[in-house]
């Protein structure tokens, strides 16, 4: 899917990598208050200080190590640092054809973009050529429903769903019963946003991921956090929680469309180990990008 | 959940930094430029990580150094007292000293206009809003005005139907407005211009306008907010902003401030533990009050905002102000006097734990009160003293499937006692066990503020 990669890539040169490239650009030294800067703009990225501090330090030894003086020669080490930290690029790593249906299971705090991202997954898993079923694991909200159901219609795809205020992990179960009645190859769960101070409703999605890892062989395949792009640092404890309690295998990162820079990931992955997955760039179904953190490095930093 | 329990939580990473950095300068009696000058950095990065916009901790770390290095504070017999006190005025100053309520037009209907980005809290601010305000003896209409999202105007109606609020959604039409055609703002516009005539109409004295979430940077959507808010000329814009956004608040809300205009700002989300440093920037920065709170997803979780109740919290000293208004508000007065002796004797037994989660219950979370107590914000193991409502009815059952002897002497509960009880009350083991924790970790605590006079009084006056 290179264009989605594509369409990412160009923002890779705002925001972010905007702001760093000035502080690297012709003609500065390589000098404390440039790392100051540095700093700064990572932390104005939301990366958090420690993050942000273990990356500049990072940068500041292999700078010394290789002798550079010149500004510009930071930007590759800064690329490669940063590449470094994002980690892996992020497929979804599904069953292949003959073994079970693979299950993607979403989840996070309220309003970060998961029913939105459910139907931009489901556009793309069917674009290459599976055959999605949709999940209304969500009784909570009010018209949790009617808002995917809405998605379904445009990409002509079922959602499975209750009534309000059903057990959701009920209506997980039911996907996997009407995935395999239907011969559905992915089952796209969507959850009702929920805090991660709740406990009793992390209990709740504890369960809704005990029944679809009792009624699919390995499900979940991918549990992914959404996060907010425009959040602080609340997204790393919320990263903590969920990971503990439903082992994330990933992380989704929406509303990058705008100013903010979600630097959040940084300490996310360094903290916890997951990667970002994917980047949410909009509203509309194919505004999804594939998040390779090598080539968005490069650009963002290129000359 | 209410503003009380969750700012304490919001806040208490914060808190417990801050804490730290002035039990330091405490420890060091006389201070130097020096030392204040190590404080600074401490706070600067404490309020960093509360997501406080850095420039905006730029600006506050400057104007405290300032204070705080004047001759009558160095020289002052208790000068980390000082800096502590200045600390807590500019937090306040920070977020507006006063409440601020919101605006109402001499000639009805009275809009008020929602507006802020993406999944911020705006529909379900508005609908919180509608309650609050009929509970004031307003008759207030709830007008749909994003057609943009799926189900959003599906949403405001379920929510308003469940309240008992009406709701104005646009005149019918034969076909659904295509959301990325080019007839969205005019339909828009439509339901705003019908919405007030249905006000008029039916005789409702505010318009609550809920419109769709968008970028600060997409012109287009930009425009149609201009447009919008030309067309219902509201007494308040109001911008919503999710208590968890980070270093962006502040653009957001400038250029809200900027383009639209706004009146003030509803900080949604407070019931998590998001540090809020949203809500220190987004007032310093824009100049406008925060007027409410959401402190959760039901339509009555929504409180007015005191800055200066907050800033005590920030700092850990507690909000005794509130506790004791709560406290005289629910709680039996020939009850107490009884708890306060159990508790000086140390007898507080699984019995008085149900008869005070009782009580508490009425109050709020037993959890968000030991937190409005001086100090209490600072005890880590109390925040993982998780009492929530559904939780409350098992708690309820298990000490009610106990024998009095059991809930007297809790330690003669081995396994085979657990297992009965856990069957008795419809739940497991694990509960009973988590139950029996949660009740010696309050005892713990119990036995620490009674060690000192103060907060043990304090305590009593509490329960
Ligand atoms: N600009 C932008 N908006 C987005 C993006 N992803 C989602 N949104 C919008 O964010 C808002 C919330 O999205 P939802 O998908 O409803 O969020 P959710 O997490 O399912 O919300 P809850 O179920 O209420 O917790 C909607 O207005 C979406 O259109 C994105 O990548 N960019
Ligand atoms: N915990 C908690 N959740 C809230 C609060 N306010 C709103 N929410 C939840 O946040 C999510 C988004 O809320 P909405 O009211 O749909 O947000 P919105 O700004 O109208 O979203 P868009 O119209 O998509 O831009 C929903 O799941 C709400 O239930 C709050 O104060 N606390
Ligand atoms: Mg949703
Ligand atoms: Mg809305």
């Amino acid at each position: 899917m290179a264009d989605t990669v594509g369409g990412g890539l160009a923002r890779a040169r705002g925001g972010l990598g905007l702001a760093l490239r000035r502080i690297l650009s012709g003609g500065r030294k390589v000098e404390p208050a440039l790392y100051e800067e540095l700093l700064e703009t990572l932390i104005a990225g939301d990366t958090g200080v420690a993050a942000a501090e273990a990356l500049v330090e990072e940068v500041r030894e292999a700078a010394i190590r290789r002798g550079v003086v010149e500004a510009e020669g930071l930007r590759d080490l800064v690329a490669a640092t940063l590449a470094a930290q994002l980690g892996p690029a992020g497929e979804l790593q599904l069953p292949g054809p003959g073994g079970p249906p693979g299950v993607v299971l979403v989840v996070g705090v309220n309003g970060t973009g998961k029913t939105t991202t459910v139907a931009k997954l489901a556009a793309r898993l069917a674009a290459g050529g599976r055959r999605p079923l949709l999940v209304q694991a969500d009784t909570f909200r009010a018209a949790a429903t009617e808002q995917l159901s809405i998605w379904g219609d445009r990409l002509g795809l079922d959602v499975i769903h209750h009534r309000p205020g059903g057990d959701p992990a009920a209506v997980a179960f039911d996907g996997v019963r009407a995935a395999q009645a239907r011969g559905r190859d992915v089952l796209l769960v969507d959850t009702a946003g929920r805090l991660h101070t709740r406990a009793g409703l992390i209990e709740e999605l504890k369960k809704v991921r005990r029944v679809l890892a009792r009624e699919v062989e390995g499900a979940p395949h991918e549990t992914l956090l959404v996060i907010d792009g425009t959040a602080g640092l609340n997204s790393l404890e919320q990263a903590r929680v969920f990971n503990e309690a439903v082992s994330l295998t990933g992380v989704v990162v929406t509303k990058l469309d705008g100013t903010a820079r979600g630097g959040v990931v940084l300490a996310v992955r360094r903290e916890l180990g997951l990667p970002v997955k994917f980047v949410g760039t909009g509203e509309g179904v194919g505004d999804l990008v594939l998040f390779d953190p090598v080539a968005y490095a490069r650009e963002m930093l290129a000359p | 959940m209410t503003l009380l329990g969750s700012v304490i939580v919001s806040f208490s990473q914060l808190t417990d930094k801050l804490n730290q950095v002035f039990r330091h300068l405490r420890g060091r009696g006389k201070l130097t430029e020096r030392d204040v000058d190590e404080a600074m950095r401490q706070i600067r990065l404490a309020l960093l990580e509360a997501d406080v916009n850095y420039k905006v901790v730029k600006e506050f770390t400057a104007s405290v150094r300032e204070k705080a290095v004047g001759r009558e504070v160095l020289d002052s017999v208790t000068p980390a007292q000082q800096v502590v006190k200045i600390v807590h005025e500019e937090l306040t100053a920070l977020m507006g000293r006063a409440r601020a309520g919101l605006t109402f037009s001499p000639r009805p209907p009275s809009v008020v206009m929602l507006v802020g980005l993406h999944g911020a809290g705006k529909t379900t601010a508005a609908v919180k809003l509608a309650h609050h305000l009929r509970s004031q003896g307003h008759r207030p209409l709830l007008v749909a005005a994003d057609l943009r999202r799926p189900a959003a105007q599906d949403q405001l109606a379920t929510l308003g139907r469940e309240s008992g609020l009406q709701v104005w959604a646009g005149a019918p039409r034969k076909a659904p407005v295509d959301p990325d055609g080019p007839q969205v703002t005019a339909a828009t516009l439509e339901v705003v211009a019908s919405g007030l005539t249905e006000a008029r109409r039916s005789g409702c004295d505010v318009v609550i306008l809920d419109t769709g979430g968008r970028l600060h940077v997409d012109e287009t959507l930009m425009e149609e907010l201009k447009a919008v808010r030309k067309a219902a000329a509201p007494s308040e814009v109001l911008l919503v902003v999710d208590a968890m956004t980070g270093q962006d608040a502040v653009n957001v809300a400038e250029v809200f401030a900027r383009e639209v205009g706004i009146d003030g700002l509803i900080l949604t989300k407070l019931d998590g533990d998001a540090r809020g440093g949203a809500a220190l920037s987004v007032r310093a920065v824009t100049g406008r009050p925060i007027k409410f709170v959401g402190t959760g997803e039901k339509v009555k979780d929504l409180e007015p905002f005191h800055p200066d109740r907050m800033a005590s919290r920030i700092l850990g000293m507690g909000d005794v102000v509130t506790l004791v208004e709560r406290a005289e508000a629910a709680l039996d007065a020939a009850k107490a006097v009884e708890l306060q002796k159990k508790l000086r004797r140390d007898e507080f037994t699984l019995e008085d734990f149900l008869d005070q989660l009782r009580q508490v219950r009425k109050m709020g979370s037993f959890q968000e009160l030991l937190g409005l107590l001086p100090g209490v914000g600072r005890m880590k193991e109390l925040r993982n003293l998780q009492v929530d409502e559904k939780e409350f009815s098992r708690v309820e059952a298990i000490i009610l499937s106990m024998t009095r002897q059991e809930r007297r002497d809790p330690s003669i509960i081995d396994g085979s006692r657990r297992r009965r009880i856990a069957a008795g009350s419809g739940t497991s083991t694990a509960d009973v066990n988590r139950l029996l924790k949660q009740y010696s970790e309050t005892r713990k605590l119990i036995r620490r503020l009674a060690g000192t006079g103060r907060d043990a009084r304090g305590l009593g006056r509490l329960f």
